[in-house]
Order: C-alpha cells, then sequence, then structure tokens
C-alpha cells in the first residue's frame, strides 16, 4: 500500500510545507531556504545572500545554479500547495529564462503558482525577483511535474507535522 | 575580492587543469565540482560529488533537481570556456532541463556539447549521468551570451 498523508483541505498549512523545505530538502536546508508564504496552489520561498552561492567574485552576483535550485523548489511546493495531499512528485521538465543577474548582498524571493494540476502532470510557472522590486524579475520559469512519481510522500519517516494525517 | 578570471580562463585552457579557475568561484567550491578529461577528444566531463548536502528529496533519496541544472549549466560554462577565444564567463540566457530518471546522491557526471557557437550567442546541449553515460540522468540544452 502506498502511505498518501493529507493535508486539511480546509487550510494549506504553512508549516506543511515548512516541514518538506527545511526536512525532506536537505538542499533546501544547505542554502538556508525560507518559506515566506503558502497559498492554495501558490507558495513564495526566499533564498538569503551567502557568499559561498556567488558565481562571480568580481561582481558579486549569485551563480544561476542557486537560483535554479531555488526555483526548482519553489515549483515543486506550489504543487503540494495545490494537491492538498504529500504525493511524491518529480521535476520533467524546467525552463528557466536569466532575465537579469540577482544582484549582489540582496535577499532574492521565488513565487511559484501552479495553474493546472491534472491526476497525473502538473503545469507550474515560477519567478524570482528581489522583495523590494517585486515586478522586476531576475528569472522566470515554467516546469511540468508528474505525480505519484513514487509510493513514498516527500517527508522522511517519523516527521510530525501538524495539519497531516498520516 | 579580486580575482583575474581572464588569467584563470587562460591557464586552464593552457594547462588543461580547471581546478584554480572552480576554486575561484564560490559557488562551485560549494557543490564540490571538479572538471576531468571526457573519452572524446576536447570533451570534459564536470563530476559532482555524492553529497548530503545535495538532496533534494531525503526520502528517496534523490539528488535536488535544482542542482543537476547547476551541473549541466556547469558543464556548458566549462566546455564553452575551453572552446571559445573570449576569457569572460559566458552568461547563461536560458536553460531547458529535462529530467530522464531520479537521479541518486552519488558522484555525477555532466558533458556539453556547443550546436552553435555564434559571435555573441552560444547553444549549447548537456547531459548527466551516474553509473552509464547510456543512461542520463538528465539532458538540458541553454543558451549563452559570450564575451
Amino acid at each position: 500500500m502506498s502511505e498518501v498523508p493529507q493535508i486539511d483541505p480546509a487550510s494549506v498549512d504553512p508549516k506543511v510545507v515548512e516541514a518538506i523545505v527545511l526536512q525532506g530538502i536537505p538542499h533546501c536546508a544547505a542554502l538556508g531556504v525560507k518559506v515566506i508564504a503558502v497559498k492554495r496552489g501558490e507558495v513564495t520561498l526566499s533564498l538569503p545572500y551567502k557568499p559561498e552561492l556567488v558565481g562571480d567574485p568580481a561582481s558579486g552576483i549569485l551563480h544561476g545554479g542557486a537560483v535554479t535550485s531555488l526555483i526548482d523548489s519553489v515549483a515543486g511546493m506550489s504543487v503540494f500547495a495545490a494537491m492538498l495531499k504529500l504525493q511524491a512528485i518529480a521535476t520533467l521538465d524546467l525552463r528557466i529564462d536569466y532575465l537579469k543577474p540577482a544582484a549582489a548582498e540582496k535577499e532574492l524571493y521565488a513565487t511559484a503558482e501552479c495553474y493546472k494540476l491534472t491526476r497525473s502532470i502538473a503545469f507550474v510557472r515560477a519567478r524570482a525577483y528581489h522583495p523590494e522590486t517585486p515586478d522586476d524579475w531576475v528569472a522566470n520559469c515554467v516546469a511540468t511535474f508528474m505525480i505519484g512519481s513514487s509510493d513514498k510522500p516527500p517527508l522522511p519517516k517519523g516527521t510530525a507535522v501538524p495539519g497531516v494525517q498520516a | 575580492m579580486t580575482v583575474d578570471f581572464p588569467k584563470l580562463i587562460a591557464e586552464a585552457r593552457e594547462k588543461r587543469d580547471f581546478s584554480p579557475f572552480l576554486n575561484a568561484v564560490p559557488y562551485f567550491r560549494f557543490l564540490g565540482l571538479s572538471v576531468k578529461p571526457g573519452a572524446a577528444e576536447g570533451e570534459l566531463v564536470c563530476v559532482l560529488p555524492g553529497d548530503p548536502k545535495l538532496i533534494g528529496n531525503a526520502r528517496l533519496p534523490a539528488l535536488h533537481g535544482g542542482v543537476v541544472g547547476a551541473l549541466l549549466e556547469s558543464a556548458a560554462i566549462v566546455q564553452l570556456i575551453w572552446s571559445a577565444e573570449t576569457d569572460a564567463i559566458p552568461k547563461i540566457i536560458d536553460l531547458s532541463v529535462d529530467y530522464l530518471r531520479s537521479a541518486r546522491p552519488v558522484e555525477t557526471y555532466a558533458r556539453a556539447i556547443i550546436t552553435k557557437h555564434g559571435r555573441r550567442i552560444a547553444n549549447v546541449r548537456a547531459e548527466a549521468w551516474q553509473d552509464d553515460p547510456a543512461k542520463p540522468v538528465a539532458t538540458a540544452h541553454a543558451h549563452f551570451l559570450l564575451g
């Protein structure tokens, strides 16, 4: 039997997304990713400015790879926020346009919206920006995810999450 | 911080050793990235170590999709630096990644092929694999702005 814990459909508890990000995704914890906002089908995460994520020491701008990880993470979280159940998902494809470099010393936000959800596939669009200038995007993304890619839920065993009936 | 990238890039090309260049980029150090010669002449392979901090799904466990994307981008950058005459780091314009298999948190490799090397824009394809190069875990294509 596959284990599919449910999120209380009355609300998407940001703590559920927080638990997945911080306990289920070690790379997000390593990057220092934080959950900023969670709505039904829409999630915002932040990436702090860290010197070890710099791609060009002369300018201090973040490497594109760090932006890619933030966007892939937020895109996946928006699918959980849309599904309302903790089924495993897997990225099928991710297309990112790098519109401008992420500024040095500035925190980066990324917001993703799961705008279409079918039984097997989730369609997502996402953008990265500095919180001071939310309309001046650093990157734009479209992504698709496969739903039910594994029978294991996206949380480590024994994780206690409020609102989730395991 | 002042790093003489044109010098590091010229040295990497001349000495066929990318480690001083990789060491000068903080994010490459964070990933633990290294470069080795590939099977084909002039082909370079980027090597990503199996590191718990690069995991994107602790339950499976699997490598983070963003890290796989970063590895593919890095392979493209290294191949462009090797092949191009410019001494500047190519700037990524867009990246499209297809994820083909779940990547385990073990050593992962990537190589890139420059499809079209224009004066200002390069089009690059890249693929990443683990045990078997014939079974890529992900492929990508990307555009870079040169010089």
